[in-house]
């Protein structure tokens, strides 16, 4: 085993046992070194003036017909100080920049900072959405070749740049197929099939669309077998769409997908397919050509847009020919003479607006960004090294690990923690071992179909020696659970910024915001 | 291609420890029809500067807020962003990190969101706030829906003038349930009253009235704001049951139309009705105050067909710039701004009134009020963008929805008012 992963068993946080530390820690505040401790915003010193300067004020009498507001509550604190406050929290999170994050279904890739840059151009940030065309033709065009790249890079025809995140696609995407069905009288097909290997978005999203969802069994094969989907088909009358994640969150291709599309589409029935995992794909293999009738892509998985802590995603939705009519508006549309706009002139079949305005457009922009760095050429190589990274760690780790579905896999692998559990490691514990070894987790169990899941997704952009680190970490932990060291994987993480945390707690008795102390008293 | 760092001899290695002669070997269960034949229909892969000088191309071809004298704003808001918020969302830690699913290593942002749900709720007036939604049309529909679990009730009243995009996105979402409506009346059928402050034309409404209303039909009321600055001047909206709307104005770009910024607040007690993330504090096992997603159980990756909602992603980076920004405002700086902007917007009010052939509709207004023009609106708007001039929002063949910010200089006002005279003369 190499010095690099060796198991450090010394308690290693820096606020304990440390007697002059513990000593003082109170006093003093329990900053230590680079480990900086920082109090809430509203906790802080408060400064007698803004941390801004702004243009002195008249105050004449207001014209809202309404008082003055009066105290908000809000903290007061000058430039510097905010700074520091935000650069000190920003050191305790980790993010793709500071290492390895093979998060499953996540797509945690390298954001590139040229993106960044190009986001920032006067001419794309300090625009208006509801600007007159004539003066926003750069985007409008930027946005129709955006439109045209995801077509040919899904072979669905009709692309909605709308939806604000992959969920938000969903929605824009089974909403577009009731509007189908409605116009076509089929009222009476209220069921969606979805497998119960999928993203919790999807039964959700059907619900918002006001269907019912039909569950297909998946927990034999981690796959969609023909048999169980003509169980869950039934004569399909009632059947509007079935919503598949392809490749599926077992990180396999569905095989028999030629056979079950064919059985779908002859039941008047559409294929959703939640484009998640699309970067097994891009470049490679068209959805459209594999029978899927709607999919939304995720620009920050597929094409690099940051994930920002949280947001703002973007969730673009292609659809064949014949929904086209049914899809969202506006759309970015070229007229004869070459000059772009927003089209309502879909108005009266589409669904609708799903959003305040056309979309989140800065993603737009970095997404392109992306697709231009790339090229056909990039793209193809991204999917097909994000596959080989998949297959090595897999073919790495499936004599330590369960291997609950033989491969080859795609863009991500699973494995469960089958070996290690009756020796009381969990996949939790492993999970929390990673980050000690300052890699983050993967995705932990999630997909449901198995007790335990592990799925692991290392992308295109890893270094085989950041992978092969991941690799001897893994074993490291397989081989000391089988010598019988287990105590220590319990108590990681150590050296975090926290330790494991009480959430239990924070949800029976929820704190969700600061309160001054003198109203805290009265609660 | 300089974002895969396999090297050749890598990919070999590591297809012979897999046991494939080639990467297609791995791809055996996809059908032979859905392989491209050689390369998708895009250009090969280009360097920076390449694609540097294709995107300046595209953003030189439009005309910034920046390049002119700019008076639209219908949801949307042209406002100074201090310098600070744009490098610290910038930070790769903030940046580039995912959904705080894994606490112990995400303290940054679980920390921020926790003040930034503590801001919203102070500015709102609520008590307890989300961790962001995707922007001001779909939080007024996601709180409409909140409503009707809240009530169970189907029926949903809009009071004054709606953002006609809000409106028609809450029509989208309705249309998924036969049996919801928009009623003209309160009534014992209505699920909520959705009132917007200032509305579409930069009216203020009697909030007290509408609250006795629902109170009379046992309804809820919901306040939607599509500009959170004016919270920084007029009463908070405290007697709603739910106030949302749009907070791009604080921290954000205009971004031709997104990332923004929903925003969500209420009472504590709706709260496992409320959709989206949730931030809330605990200890770690040195009994150390820390910071952790919770409530779950209302959210779709675990409750799936039974969520609140099906969000997922939103807008965290969108909170953090809010976060930040508001941070440096402070109390006296978010008053100090919002009433500028009012000052502002007083200005060209009075500039405006004084033309002949216009005039100010708007009894009350707080940074943004409608002007009623003596030619149809839509042509004096493209008549002034011929001068460099982006004058406002058509609400009417005659009326001109026009905003002013702390970005608007007197200098603006004049230049507005003497292309307009010319157009109207």
């Amino acid at each position: 085993m190499s010095e690099v992963v060796k198991l450090n068993t010394q308690n290693t946080n820096p606020s304990a046992h440390d007697p002059v530390f513990e000593k003082y820690a109170a006093k003093i505040g329990a900053t230590r070194a680079l480990m900086q401790e920082e109090p809430l915003l509203f906790e802080k010193e408060q400064a007698d003036a803004p941390g801004v300067d702004l243009p002195e004020l008249e105050r004449k009498k207001p014209r809202t017909g309404l008082a003055i507001r009066d105290n908000i509550g809000l903290p007061q604190i000058k430039e510097p100080e905010v700074v520091r406050h935000f650069v000190r929290l920003s050191q305790q999170n980790y993010s793709i920049d500071t290492g390895f994050f093979p998060l499953g279904s996540c797509t945690m890739k390298h954001n590139p900072r040229l993106n960044e840059k190009l986001a920032r151009l006067k001419g794309f940030a300090h625009l208006h959405p509801m600007q007159p065309t004539a003066t926003t033709q750069g985007a409008l065009g930027l946005m129709y070749r955006l439109q045209n790249y995801l077509a040919d890079l899904s072979g669905l025809p009709a692309v909605c740049l709308t939806p604000a995140a992959g969920a938000h696609g969903e929605l824009a995407g089974m909403m577009t197929i009731r509007r189908a069905h409605e116009a076509h009288g089929n009222t009476h097909k209220k069921l969606v099939l979805v497998p119960d290997s999928a993203h919790g978005t999807n039964p959700a999203t059907a619900i918002m669309c006001g269907y019912q969802t039909k569950t297909i069994s998946t927990k034999e094969t981690g796959k969609l077998t023909l048999e169980a989907f003509k169980e869950a088909l039934g004569d399909g009358h009632d059947v509007a769409a079935m919503m598949v994640t392809n490749p599926n969150t077992c990180g396999l291709f569905e095989p028999e997908i030629d056979k079950i599309v064919e059985l779908l589409h002859k039941a008047g029935a559409y294929f959703y397919c939640d484009g998640a995992n699309f970067n097994a794909l891009v470049g490679k293999i068209r959805p459209g050509d594999f029978g899927v009738d709607v999919m939304h892509f995720n620009l920050h998985k597929t094409f690099s847009t940051p994930h920002g802590g949280g947001g703002p995603g973007s969730g673009p939705i292609g659809v064949c020919e014949a929904l086209r009519p049914y899809m969202p508006v506006p759309e970015v549309v070229r007229d004869e003479d070459d000059t772009y706009r927003l089209s309502m002139d879909r108005e009266d079949t589409s669904l609708g607006r799903l959003k305040g305005f056309q979309g989140q457009f800065g993603m737009h922009v970095r997404a392109l960004t992306y697709m231009l760095s790339h090229g056909a050429d990039g793209l193809k190589q991204v999917a097909e090294d994000a596959v080989l990274n998949a297959n090595y760690i897999l073919s790495q780790l499936k004599d330590d690990y369960h291997v609950p579905f033989a491969g080859p896999c795609m863009h991500e692998c699973l494995l469960t923690d089958k070996f290690q559990k009756d020796a009381g490691v969990t996949t939790s514990d492993i999970a929390k071992t990673l980050i000690e070894f300052g890699i983050h987790p993967m995705t932990v169990y999630f997909p449901l179909v198995l007790q335990g899941t592990m799925l692991i997704e290392p992308t295109e952009t890893e270094t085989k020696e950041s992978i092969d680190r991941f690799i001897a970490i893994m074993k490291m932990v397989a081989e000391k659970v089988r010598g019988g060291e287990t105590d220590i994987f319990h108590d990681y993480p150590l050296s975090s910024p926290r330790r494991r945390l009480d959430e239990v707690t924070a949800a029976r008795h929820p704190k969700l915001r600061w309160s001054a102390a003198k109203d805290q008293a009265a609660e | 291609m300089r974002y895969l760092p396999l090297t050749h001899d890598n990919r070999m290695e590591m297809l012979e420890a897999i046991g494939a002669k080639s990467v297609d070997d791995l791809y055996k269960d996809v059908p032979k029809k859905a392989f491209i034949t050689g390369l998708a229909n895009l250009p090969l892969h280009k360097g920076e500067m390449e694609v540097e000088k294709i995107l300046s191309d595209y953003a030189n071809q439009n005309h910034a807020a920046c390049d002119g004298p700019f008076f639209l704003g219908a949801g949307c808001y042209y406002h100074h962003v201090p310098a600070t918020v744009d490098y610290v969302i910038q930070r790769s830690e903030f940046l580039t990190a995912y959904t705080p699913y894994q606490p112990e290593i995400a303290q940054g942002t679980l920390q921020v969101i926790f003040e930034y749900q503590t801001m919203i709720a102070m500015i709102t007036g609520m008590e307890i706030a989300n961790a962001s939604l995707y922007d001001g049309a779909t939080a007024m529909a996601e709180a409409a829906l909140m409503a009707m679990r809240l009530t169970r009730r189907n029926g949903i009243v809009l009071k004054g003038a709606p953002h006609p995009h809000y409106k028609e996105v809450l029509e989208s979402y309705m249309k998924n349930f036969s049996d919801v409506a928009l009623q003209g009346q309160v009534s014992e059928e209505t699920a909520c009253v959705i009132v917007q402050y200032p509305d579409f034309r930069g009216e203020l409404h009697d909030l007290k009235a509408i609250r006795k209303e629902c109170d009379a039909a046992g309804a809820k009321m919901v306040v939607v704001v599509n500009e959170i600055v004016a919270l920084g001047m007029l009463p908070a909206p405290d007697m709603a049951d739910i106030v949302c709307g749009e907070a791009q104005s604080v921290g954000l770009a205009m971004s031709f139309g997104g990332p923004h910024l929903g925003f969500m607040g209420c009472r504590a007690e709706y709260v496992r009705q409320m959709p989206g993330r949730l931030c809330g504090e605990t200890v770690d096992a040195d009994g150390r105050r820390s910071f952790v997603l919770t409530l779950s159980t209302r959210e779709q990756h675990i409750r799936r067909e039974k969520a609140t909602s099906n969000i997922c992603t939103n807008q965290g980076l969108c909170a953090l710039a809010f976060t930040v920004h508001m941070a440096l405002l402070g109390e006296g700086g978010f008053k100090h701004l919002a009433q500028l902007n009012h000052e502002r917007a007083c200005h060209l009010a009075d500039a405006l009134d004084k033309l002949e052939g216009v005039s100010v509709v708007n009894k009350t207004f707080f940074n943004e009020f409608v002007v009623k023009l003596s030619k149809p609106a839509r042509d004096v708007v493209d008549a002034l963008v011929k001068k460099g001039i982006i004058a406002g929002y058509p609400v009417s063949e005659h009326e001109l929805l026009v905003t002013a910010t702390e970005m608007t200089s007197a200098d603006d006002i004049k230049t507005l008012c003497a292309e307009l005279a010319g157009v109207l003369a």
